[in-house]
């Protein structure tokens, strides 16, 4: 065992347990994320305030350039840092034991570290002005696709760290029966990630190759079909991962215990066999692909992966209810909804998370990866409306709403400006899910994604939108800026507070790993949870609900749109 | 007794079920299987569907079968390039080409009749993204797909490029003719 030097310490506040050797790369790979985040923030100010047609602020070539780097430095590097930090979390963290192999994990940060700077360096010299997706046969410098491929191999150990981890903490006996399900959302992640950054290697290393000279041609549907077995399946990481923040959200501030375990690790089980289908989603509107694959793959092999989201869209809130009601917050279908804590960042932050992502993100997804109801969307700015939805009210205000738990524990810091991280998820929720709206209202108009200027300006057969669609993108500019506000927030709270907060105490470092400490809050409820039948989340219950009628009026509202449009066979 | 520590029971698995959860979970499962064969059902009873016919082609090759088309069936040019507006016989293969950065030639079409449109890229992928009706089919180099369309509304149409081809990507728009 290698616990003879003093390295675990337990934090005073929560009761949880660090390891010395995770809590560095824990810091680090957050830290990198957060960095990334100010990069991408940048970025998208300036990218904003050009679609915005009035400012219509940077040249085409800065535009194309700042979007491309943009996509990359928020969906991959500042996404991907922080889950490695949340593998380690709920690796080593949540199963009281040391990580494995710290060098090589350390190895693989500095890796990840190097392929951002590569891709960057390349993107800003003006060599990789190409999207995210670089789609061939585009060709951008060989640098940008070495820096990717270097990004992936780090995030590809890191992945390998966990799973070691996890199998140190069996062999040492650290937990008994089985992993957290934080942990098992956590292992979904890592599970998916494997598949993901596999299909990203399997396109990447050969377009790299190409772009050196090596390989004359590259196929272009084969290249959307793999390039997106990793693009889409990447999100499908995000997904694995917010949710276990979700449901670790619910556990720490709550006290909840899952209302099943057996459906919520079903759910997650449904997520490793069928979300990495979704490489799908991307190629409906395309030729070369037969209609029953569409078909097949697009809808995850029938919905299974999105019945899995349903059912954490049920389990999370109806948990945190039912841990709401054992309190006592039992009038009516809602109080325990009133009084939760409303003016805890954790909380407002998941919950918003909770409802954006599920009501703007996936249910537009779903939309958007119906077969025939795509081509009234493919490519239109209804494309990163939706996945704005998903990915950033989704999965990177839930990663904001568990910084704010992160930095007393990990960081042992009280949060400076708490009234701004209190109000934070508030600006940043408000700004995205009305940015995501009228992003999607646009793109049903026709307004096209990645494009510079749609008025057409200097083009001889200019098209005019119509007024509706530049009134959407104008308030898009608008509610971008009030989104980029409660970023800017999130950011100063959190590095403020890592440099100038208030050093906490932060408990003893001691040599053995001590037996299970329940934080408090936890320690109090033991009596809730599923004991037999019945219903546990009537409120809940109502919500979800009211969510399905959303979801089955908007899915025909779009048929009858389709129903429409020319004849098409 | 939380979800980030091991379940209480070891055998968590054989615990019950709350009925909120089983209820919703077949709900969602129903739902999911409508949403599935809606997409069947409308290849069987809907009028738009996107054609998988697809051949791969020469670029060279392309761009002759459209010259061909535009050598037979130009009536007249528009603005200062002289782009051809082209007005091909109902039931006809017509040809449209997407290059760096432009749509080649101008289609006239009339209402209600059927057309075989033929949609290949000279260069990079390009997206045919026709306005204001928001019809979007990606356009790749290589590939020749055959989309069979029936206009049914006429008027002067837009077609974008909405897939990022470049620094003049926003410049990448022409027209389409239905009478």
């Amino acid at each position: 065992m290698a616990t003879a030097q003093a390295l675990f310490r337990i934090c005073p506040r929560s009761g949880l347990q660090f390891h010395k050797s995770a809590e560095g790369l824990i810091k680090a790979h957050a830290v990198a994320g957060i960095v990334m985040l100010l990069v991408g923030g940048v970025l998208a100010l300036l990218i904003t305030l050009t679609r915005w047609q009035a400012i219509h602020l940077v040249d085409a070539d800065n535009f194309y350039m700042f979007l491309t780097a943009h996509g990359l430095d928020m969906l991959v590097a500042w996404i991907i840092f922080f889950e490695i930090a949340i593998l380690y979390f709920c690796s080593s963290t949540l199963l009281r034991t040391r990580l494995a192999t710290p060098r090589i994990a350390w190895f693989a940060f500095a890796l990840m570290v190097i392929g951002v700077v590569m891709w960057n360096t390349t993107i800003f010299q003006g060599n990789a002005t190409v999207m995210m997706t670089s789609y061939v046969p585009m060709p951008a410098a060989h640098w940008f696709y070495l820096g990717l491929i270097l990004f992936a191999v780090g995030a590809l150990i890191g992945c390998f760290v966990f799973l070691g981890t996890l199998v140190v903490a069996r062999g040492e006996k650290t937990y008994e029966g089985s992993i957290p399900l934080v942990t098992f959302g956590a292992l979904t992640a890592c599970i998916i990630a494997i598949f993901t950054i596999a299909s990203g290697a399997i396109i990447l290393i050969p377009t790299w190759l190409w772009s050196i000279g090596y390989i004359k041609h590259i196929d272009p549907v084969m290249y959307r079909v793999i390039w997106w077995a990793f693009g889409h399946s990447s999100q499908q990481i995000n997904v694995s991962a917010h949710v276990s923040v979700w449901y670790a959200v619910a556990a720490i501030v709550f006290g909840a215990k899952p209302m099943s375990e057996r459906v919520s690790r079903g759910a997650f089980l449904l997520y490793i066999l069928f979300l990495q289908l979704a490489s799908a989603h991307h190629i409906l509107a395309d030729p070369g692909v037969g209609t029953e694959w569409k078909v097949f793959n697009t809808s995850y092999a029938m919905y299974l992966a999105v019945l899995a989201s349903m059912i954490h869209g049920l389990t999370v809130p109806g948990a945190m209810e039912a841990a709401q009601r054992e309190k006592g917050y039992t009038k009516g279908l809602f109080e325990w909804l009133r009084k939760a804590p409303w003016g805890n960042p954790v909380f407002s932050g998941v919950f918003i998370s909770l409802i954006g992502f599920g009501f703007l993100g996936g249910i537009t997804g779903v939309m958007m990866g119906t077969e025939q109801l795509n081509m009234i969307i493919h490519n239109t700015i209804y494309v990163p409306g939706h996945f704005h939805a998903t990915v950033v009210l989704g999965t990177t205000l839930a990663f904001m709403a568990l910084t704010y738990f992160l930095l007393p524990t990990l960081f042992q810091r009280e949060i400076i400006l708490p009234g701004w991280a209190k109000w934070q998820p508030y600006v940043f929720g408000g700004g995205m899910a009305v940015f995501t709206l009228t992003m999607m209202g646009a793109g049903t108009l026709g307004v096209p994604r990645r494009h510079w200027d749609i008025t057409f300006a200097g083009s001889s057969l200019p098209y005019e939108f119509p007024g509706t669609a530049l009134l959407m993108m104008t308030l898009v500019g608008l509610s971008g800026v009030l989104a980029i506000i409660g970023g800017a927030m999130y950011i100063i709270v959190a590095v403020g507070t890592v440099f100038f907060g208030k050093r906490l105490d932060a408990g003893a470092y001691t040599t053995q790993i001590s037996p299970l400490r329940l934080p408090p809050v936890a320690a109090a409820l033991r009596g809730h949870g599923v004991v037999g039948g019945g219903f546990h989340a009537p409120g809940t219950f109502t919500l979800a609900l009211v969510f399905l009628v959303t979801f089955v009026l908007y899915y025909f509202v779009n048929w009858k749109y389709l129903s429409t449009v020319w004849g098409l066979s | 007794m939380s979800a980030i520590l091991p379940p209480p029971k070891r055998v968590w698995s054989k615990e019950p079920i709350g009925r909120d959860e089983v209820l919703w979970i077949a709900i969602a499962f129903v739902w999911c299987m409508i949403m599935f064969f809606m997409m069947p059902y409308w290849h069987v009873y809907g009028k738009q569907n996107l054609s998988a016919e697809t051949y791969r082609v020469k670029p060279e090759l392309y761009a002759k079968a459209a010259q061909d088309m535009v050598d037979k069936y130009t009536v007249r040019t528009e603005t200062d390039e002289k782009i051809p507006v082209v007005a091909p016989p109902a039931g006809s293969d017509i040809y449209l080409i997407a290059r760096l950065w432009s749509w080649w030639p101008i289609l006239e079409l009339e209402k209600g009749k059927t057309y075989r449109l033929n949609l290949s890229a000279m260069d990079y992928q390009h997206g045919f993204s026709l306005q204001p009706e928001n019809i979007n089919i990606q356009v790749l180099p290589g590939y020749q797909h055959v989309v069979t369309i029936q206009p049914n509304r006429s008027g002067t149409y837009a077609i974008v490029c909405n897939e990022f081809c470049g620094i003049g990507h926003h410049k990448m728009v022409s027209r389409l003719y239905v009478k």
